[in-house]
C-alpha cells in the first residue's frame, strides 16, 4: 500500500539528472523532496507523473507497476507552480474537468460531478466563486483551485511541484497550514517539492533531501536537523557557521575552550565544524573567537548578530532579546564561543 | 494592460507629427481608394453593377474563394500544426524550420508560383509523370492553390507561436494528469486557449490568399472564365482599357479587404492581450 521508488536513474545527455534515487512514501504520508534548484527533484516528480521515463530503476505503487502506465492512466494529482489553471473555464469547471474527459461508462453522472465540485469548493472554503474565471482570483485562491481540481480525480498520490513558489510570504504561511489539513482530511500520499527547508520541514512527515540527483539524506524534520548525516545536509537546513577545530573523544577542542561535536561519524584531529547561530555564547572577554559586532537586526523572536572576526570571516549568530547581547553596541569587541558543534 | 502611450501635453512638434501622419495616410491610402470608387462608378451604378456580374467577372469571384476556401484551411492545419511542434518539442533543425516559415515573407511571390511551374509546368521535373496520369496542376485549380498554400504559408502560424511559446505547457500537462486524451487536450485545453489568434492569423491568411497576384499570376495562365482570379481578372479589364469594369471588380476586392480589417480591428480591440501574447496568469 505505498509508493517504492528503486534506483531511478535519469540522464539528459550528459548531465545526470537523477543517480540511483530509492524512497519509499508509506500511505497517506506526506514527504517533501527539498533541495537547491537543479537537485533533480522537478525531474523525479515528472517521472513519478508519467511525464517522462527514467533509463534505469522502477515506480511501483500498491503493487502496480507504474511505468507501465500513461501519465493520464497513473492517476496522480498534480499541483504546479504556475498553477496551471485552464484560463478559458470557471473555477467549478476548472474542477470538474478530470471527471468530464472521462470514457463515457466511467464518467459519474452530471449530478455526482456536480456534487464533487460542490464539496471540493467547500473543502478549498471557496464555495462563493465556482463561476468565477481564473485571471479573476488571487494568486493564493488560484493554487487552492489547482489543489482541488487535482483532488477531484481522486488521486493515487498527490505531486506538488513547488506550489506556493510565486506566492508572498504571508499567503505562504497560511496556505501551508492549509494544505497539511487538507492532506489530513483526505489522507492522500503527498509529495512536496520544495527548495525552501523552512517549508518542508513545517510541513512534511518525513524530508528526502537531494543534492546533484542524489539522496543525501532521509527523516523526520526534527531527526533531520538533530543528527544531519553531512555538511551539504546540515549547511542547507539552516544558516551555518564554520570554524577549524582539534576533534578528539566527541569534544571540539579551540585552545582554551571547548565544545561537544554531534556527528555521524568518530572523527578526530584536525577538521572544519560547524554552528548554529542559536548554539552561540558571547563573552565580553575571552577566551573565545575574537569578532566586532558588524550588525544587529531583530530577526522575530531573536537578536540576529552578524559578526567579523579580526581575519574577515563573518558570523551569524542568535540570541534572546532579553541576553546579554541587546547590549551590545555596533564595533563593540566580542568572544564567541559555540556551545554545540557539528562535524562531519 | 493594454500598452498605452503615455498622456502627453501636446506640444507643436506633435501636433505637426500627427499631421504629417495624416496627410500620408490620406495619400497612400485613402486617396487610391476614393479613386477605386470614382472609377467604378464613372459611368453610374448600372455599369458597374453590369461588370461585376459578368460571366467573367463573378466566375473569377468563384475561384477566387474556391481557392482561398482550399488553401486558408491548409495552412490552419499546417500553421497549428508548425507551431504545436516549434513551442512542444525540442529538435534538430527547430531553428532551420522557423526560418523557412518566413521564407515566403522574404521571396517575391513571383518566384513563389515559378517554382511550381518549374516542377509541374510542360517542361518541369514531373512533367512526363503528370503527362502520363494526365492531372494539370499548372494553368490550372491546383496549381492555383498550391501558389497561394505557399505565399500564404506563414501567417497563422506566425500568430500561434509566440502566443503558444508565452502559454506553456503547464496546461496541458495538468490535462493529461487529470486523464485527459491528446485529443481532449488539443481540443479542449489548446484550441480554445489559441482561438483568437487562431482567427486572427486565418483573417490574415484569407485576405492574403484572395488579394495575391504575383504567384498567382505566374502559375494561372490567364484563361479567361477558367484560371481568372479576382486579381488576374482585374489586371486583364485594365489592360484592355475597361476601367469601369476594371474597377468595378477591384472595389469588390478592396470591400473584401475592409470587412478583413474591420474583423481584425474588432478581435485585435476585443482580445488585443491574447493576440499581443503577453498576457501572463
Amino acid at each position: 500500500m505505498s509508493l517504492v521508488v528503486k534506483n531511478i536513474t535519469k540522464r539528459f545527455s550528459d548531465f545526470a539528472a537523477l543517480n540511483d534515487v530509492s524512497f519509499e512514501a508509506q500511505p497517506g504520508e506526506f514527504l517533501a523532496l527539498l533541495g537547491p534548484s537543479g537537485s533533480g527533484k522537478t525531474t523525479l516528480l515528472r517521472l513519478l507523473a508519467g511525464l517522462d521515463r527514467p533509463d534505469t530503476g522502477s515506480i511501483d505503487f500498491d503493487g502496480l507497476d507504474y511505468l507501465t502506465l500513461s501519465a493520464r492512466d497513473r492517476r496522480v494529482g498534480m499541483v504546479f507552480q504556475s498553477y496551471a489553471l485552464f484560463r478559458h473555464m470557471t473555477v467549478a469547471q476548472n474542477i470538474a474537468f478530470g471527471l468530464n474527459v472521462r470514457p463515457s461508462k466511467e464518467r459519474p453522472s452530471k449530478a455526482e460531478i456536480q456534487a464533487t465540485v460542490q464539496r471540493l469548493l467547500k473543502l478549498i472554503q471557496l464555495e462563493d466563486l465556482g463561476k468565477r474565471y481564473p485571471s479573476q482570483l488571487s494568486g493564493g485562491q488560484r493554487q487552492r483551485v489547482a489543489l482541488a481540481r487535482a483532488l477531484a480525480i481522486n488521486p493515487r498520490i498527490l505531486l506538488l511541484d513547488e506550489p506556493f513558489g510565486a506566492l508572498d510570504a504571508l499567503v505562504r504561511k497560511d496556505l501551508r497550514r492549509w494544505l497539511r489539513r487538507i492532506h489530513d482530511e483526505t489522507g492522500v500520499t503527498t509529495l512536496f517539492v520544495t527548495h525552501d527547508q523552512e517549508e518542508a520541514l513545517d510541513l512534511a512527515d518525513r524530508v528526502v533531501v537531494l543534492k546533484d540527483g542524489q539522496i543525501e539524506q532521509i527523516g523526520k524534520p526534527l531527526e533531520l536537523y538533530r543528527h544531519p548525516q553531512s555538511a551539504f545536509v546540515f549547511d542547507f537546513l539552516g544558516t551555518s557557521n564554520q570554524v577549524p577545530a582539534r576533534l578528539s573523544n566527541g569534544v571540539a577542542d579551540f585552545g582554551g575552550f571547548s565544545a561537544p561535536v554531534v556527528s555521524p561519524k568518530a572523527l578526530s584531529g584536525a577538521q572544519t565544524v560547524r554552528f548554529r547561530p542559536f548554539d552561540t555564547h558571547l563573552h565580553r572577554e575571552g577566551p573565545g573567537f575574537e569578532a566586532k559586532v558588524l550588525s544587529l537586526l531583530p530577526a522575530g523572536a531573536n537578536l540576529r548578530l552578524e559578526l567579523q572576526s579580526p581575519t574577515g570571516q563573518v558570523f551569524e549568530t542568535q540570541h534572546a532579546h532579553d541576553s546579554e547581547a541587546s547590549d551590545l553596541r555596533l564595533s563593540d569587541t566580542v568572544y564567541l564561543r559555540p556551545s554545540k558543534v557539528y562535524a562531519f | 494592460m493594454r500598452a498605452r502611450a503615455p498622456e502627453r501635453p501636446k506640444t507643436p512638434a506633435a501636433f505637426l507629427l500627427m499631421a504629417l501622419a495624416a496627410v500620408w495616410m490620406a495619400l497612400v491610402i485613402v486617396l487610391p481608394l476614393v479613386n477605386v470608387l470614382a472609377e467604378a462608378f464613372k459611368q453610374g451604378v448600372q455599369p458597374y453593377l453590369s461588370a461585376i456580374v459578368q460571366p467573367d467577372a463573378l466566375s473569377a469571384i468563384r475561384l477566387t474563394l474556391t481557392v482561398a476556401a482550399i488553401a486558408v484551411p491548409l495552412n490552419a492545419v499546417f500553421g497549428i500544426a508548425a507551431a504545436w511542434c516549434v513551442t512542444r518539442f525540442d529538435f534538430a533543425g527547430k531553428g532551420l524550420l522557423l526560418s523557412v516559415l518566413d521564407l515566403p515573407f522574404t521571396i517575391s511571390p513571383v518566384i513563389s508560383g515559378m517554382v511550381w511551374v518549374l516542377l509541374f509546368g510542360a517542361h518541369g521535373w514531373f512533367a512526363s509523370v503528370l503527362e502520363a496520369s494526365n492531372v494539370k496542376i499548372i494553368y490550372a485549380l491546383p496549381g492555383l492553390v498550391i501558389a497561394t498554400v505557399l505565399v500564404t504559408l506563414p501567417f497563422v502560424a506566425r500568430e500561434l507561436i509566440p502566443l503558444m511559446q508565452d502559454q506553456g505547457t503547464d496546461e496541458e500537462i495538468a490535462a493529461v494528469t487529470l486523464g485527459a486524451s491528446g485529443w481532449d487536450v488539443f481540443f479542449r485545453i489548446t484550441l480554445p486557449n489559441i482561438k483568437w489568434a487562431l482567427t486572427y492569423g486565418v483573417l490574415l491568411c484569407t485576405a492574403r490568399a484572395m488579394g495575391e497576384f504575383g504567384a498567382v499570376s505566374v502559375v494561372s495562365g490567364h484563361i479567361r472564365g477558367l484560371t481568372n482570379t479576382l486579381p488576374l481578372h482585374i489586371e486583364v479589364l485594365y489592360n484592355e482599357y475597361d476601367s469601369v469594369g476594371a474597377f468595378g471588380a477591384a472595389t469588390l476586392l478592396a470591400g473584401l479587404a475592409l470587412v478583413t480589417l474591420v474583423l481584425k480591428t474588432l478581435l485585435e480591440w476585443r482580445f488585443g492581450e491574447e493576440l499581443a501574447a503577453n498576457r501572463r496568469h
